[in-house]
């Protein structure tokens, strides 16, 4: 009974106070004072790579300052750079070639290092390669929970991101002292490059030694937009029956609309295209103000990744295809005439 | 030489070609009454773990297939064992989905326990696509990580990966112990045959209870909710090329 009481009267001070005086105000901007960031900034070669700003994009949505981090051999030039781009407060750099391939065994304990000594409440990275080799491992080391793909902030502690490829969205609350993000690029657009001036500082290097060797790359070389960050995708799948056909039109196709090439896992499987060309859940994530696709049924493993594009054009010869459920333009028929018409009528525009 | 005995952690999931719906209360998918299999990255490991017994470059001693969930989740470890897995280790928890961070702390004291030198994990689960579980158990072991692995060779206790990373491929090499992910090129998973799966039935499945592994698995994320995502209405289709490009000029997409 006293209990009750005690309970309702507090309620009753709570709420008089609350519309007395609008408390929300003030506490948000204590809070954003608290709340600081560190993106981890991709190099390579001695380059910003500008794919990685998505995680000052998403930083600068949290509020509270944004302390950008690079490391590599010419770590220092990179964030000089990186200085530039708005919304960066700082960026902390460690020049040390050993870690201008991104190994997780020494990345993590590096990041590790300077978390701790920026006392940042959140780490940003891209849902990249490098971001989705290290930031787990970083977790893991300072026993948080990680939540991955993020493709929308609610608030310092709740984060929206698609799970079950992309046929559900949970919106997730993280009860842990520091919040380890990765992020979806096409969520999050990269700030301007011009126009910032951040401040540049040393970090700390633990100069942990790797188990690992990095031996060899071996990337694909183009001229084209990147995939993931292009404005314009032409696709191909299956229906394109061989490398030679999936070249003679796709290619072509994609010149007339300074697109970027992307292929279904079935493209890719069957080797018509490179494995770092496959579109969907497993692949890459696309978000391009058109997506355009050719001899692709529409799998919810690829409509996982492009599902998200201004305008997604379709051809295929099958009128029932699932593709046409989601594609704002759709034509029935055989790409094998339609595709080559239409190369030719874009390119006589 | 080095003797790999190796630990496959597998998932039981809903089934890649089942669409998944939202549950009423929006707060989680539902899962009742929906068909369930291996998470596929998962059959890739146990395929990938068969393979280099198969190859004999180096010695395997074991194959552990290891799987935590409730109790459905032992069709996924017979499957796992008819593929070729030695043994099978299920620890059982009816409560809902652990999250990577609390599977990769059992992991790593199954490793610890079990002796183990060598982790596949798929590189991510299909249903919450995370893709953290082992990254997280080889920060916790500090052992070398080789994740989205297109290609392993084992040559004593030397391993080279080939793995897939964005725009092409990289290769990384490290000794044992260590922890791979697989990726999608990395294998064609083999179907269990009849008499393997006969034969599954009397491999040896340990069980244990959630409590028993003396973990602190508790959850760090809290849903808030659950939602289906905006639906994207199909514009219709035109009759041929012009109509589509007019159709696209019309939408400013060219």
């Amino acid at each position: 009974m006293f209990a009750t009481t005690r309970h309702s009267v507090l309620r009753q001070a709570r709420t008089a106070l609350r519309t007395s005086q609008p408390v929300s105000a003030p506490r948000l901007s204590a809070l954003a004072r608290l709340l600081s960031s560190l993106a981890v900034l991709e190099q390579k070669d001695g380059k910003l790579n500008l794919s990685s700003l998505s995680a000052v994009a998403a930083a600068q949505k949290l509020g509270g300052s944004v302390i950008g981090f690079v490391a590599g051999g010419s770590a220092k030039a990179v964030a000089e750079e990186a200085a530039k781009v708005q919304g960066l407060e700082k960026v902390v750099f460690v020049e040390n070639a050993a870690y201008d391939k991104g190994l997780p065994e020494t990345f993590a304990p590096l990041l590790v290092e300077n978390i701790k000594k920026e006392g940042v409440s959140h780490v940003l990275a891209s849902h990249s390669a490098f971001g989705k080799n290290v930031l787990p491992r970083v977790a893991a080391l300072l026993d948080v929970a990680q939540v991955s793909d993020i493709t929308g902030i609610e608030s310092e502690d709740t984060f929206v991101r698609p799970i079950y490829a992309g046929n559900a969205i949970l919106t997730v609350q993280s009860t842990d002292p520091t919040k380890v993000l990765t992020v979806r690029g096409t969520a999050f657009p990269a700030p301007a490059q011009e126009g910032g001036s951040a401040s540049v500082a040393e970090g700390v290097d633990p100069k942990v030694s790797s188990p690992t060797e990095w031996i060899s790359e071996n990337l694909t070389k183009s001229d084209r937009p990147d995939l993931g960050t292009a404005s314009r995708v032409v696709s191909g799948g299956r229906g394109l029956k061989s490398k030679e056909e999936f070249d003679r039109l796709m290619t072509p196709l994609a010149d007339a609309l300074g697109a970027a090439i992307g292929a279904s896992r079935a493209a890719v499987d069957s080797g018509f295209a490179d494995n770092s060309l496959q579109v969907g859940q497993t692949g890459k994530n696309v978000a391009p103000q058109l997506y355009l696709c050719a001899g692709i049924s529409g799998a919810i493993q690829h409509l996982a990744g492009m599902k998200d594009s201004k305008v997604i054009a379709a051809i295929n010869k099958d009128p029932d295809a699932p593709i046409f459920q989601v594609a704002d333009v759709g034509l029935v028929g055989d790409l094998f005439e339609k595709v080559p018409e239409l190369t030719e009528k874009l390119k006589a525009r | 030489m080095t003797s790999l005995r190796i630990l496959v952690p597998v998932k039981r999931v809903i089934d890649y070609a089942v669409k998944p719906r939202v549950n009423k209360t929006n707060t989680a998918i539902e899962t009742t009454g929906v068909k369930h299999s291996m998470n596929p990255f998962d059959e890739l490991s146990i395929e990938e773990a068969v393979r280099i017994r198969e190859k004999k470059t180096a010695p395997v001693e074991d194959i552990l297939a290891f799987s935590a969930g409730p109790a459905k989740s032992q069709d996924v470890l017979r499957t796992a064992m008819a593929m070729g897995a030695d043994r099978g280790m299920h620890v059982i928890n009816e409560k809902e989905d652990l999250e990577p961070l609390g599977v990769a702390k059992l992991l790593k004291k199954v490793v610890e326990d079990e002796n183990r030198n060598l982790v596949i994990l798929g590189k991510q689960s299909i249903d919450d696509d995370s893709a953290q579980t082992g990254q997280m158990l080889a920060g916790l072991l500090n052992w070398p990580q080789a994740i989205q692995a297109a290609k392993v060779e084992i040559n004593g206790d030397v391993v080279t990966v080939t793995k897939e990373v964005d725009g092409g491929v990289e290769t990384v090499k490290a000794k044992l112990p260590m922890v791979i992910t697989t990726d999608l090129r990395l294998n064609e998973p083999r179907y269990a045959s009849l008499p393997n799966i006969m034969k599954a039935k009397k491999k040896p499945l340990i069980q244990k209870k959630l409590e028993e592994m003396g973990i602190d698995v508790s959850k760090r994320l809290k849903t808030v909710k659950v939602q289906e995502p905006p639906p994207r209405k199909g514009g219709g289709k035109v009759e041929d090329v012009d109509g589509m490009i007019s159709k696209l000029k019309e939408l400013g997409a060219i």
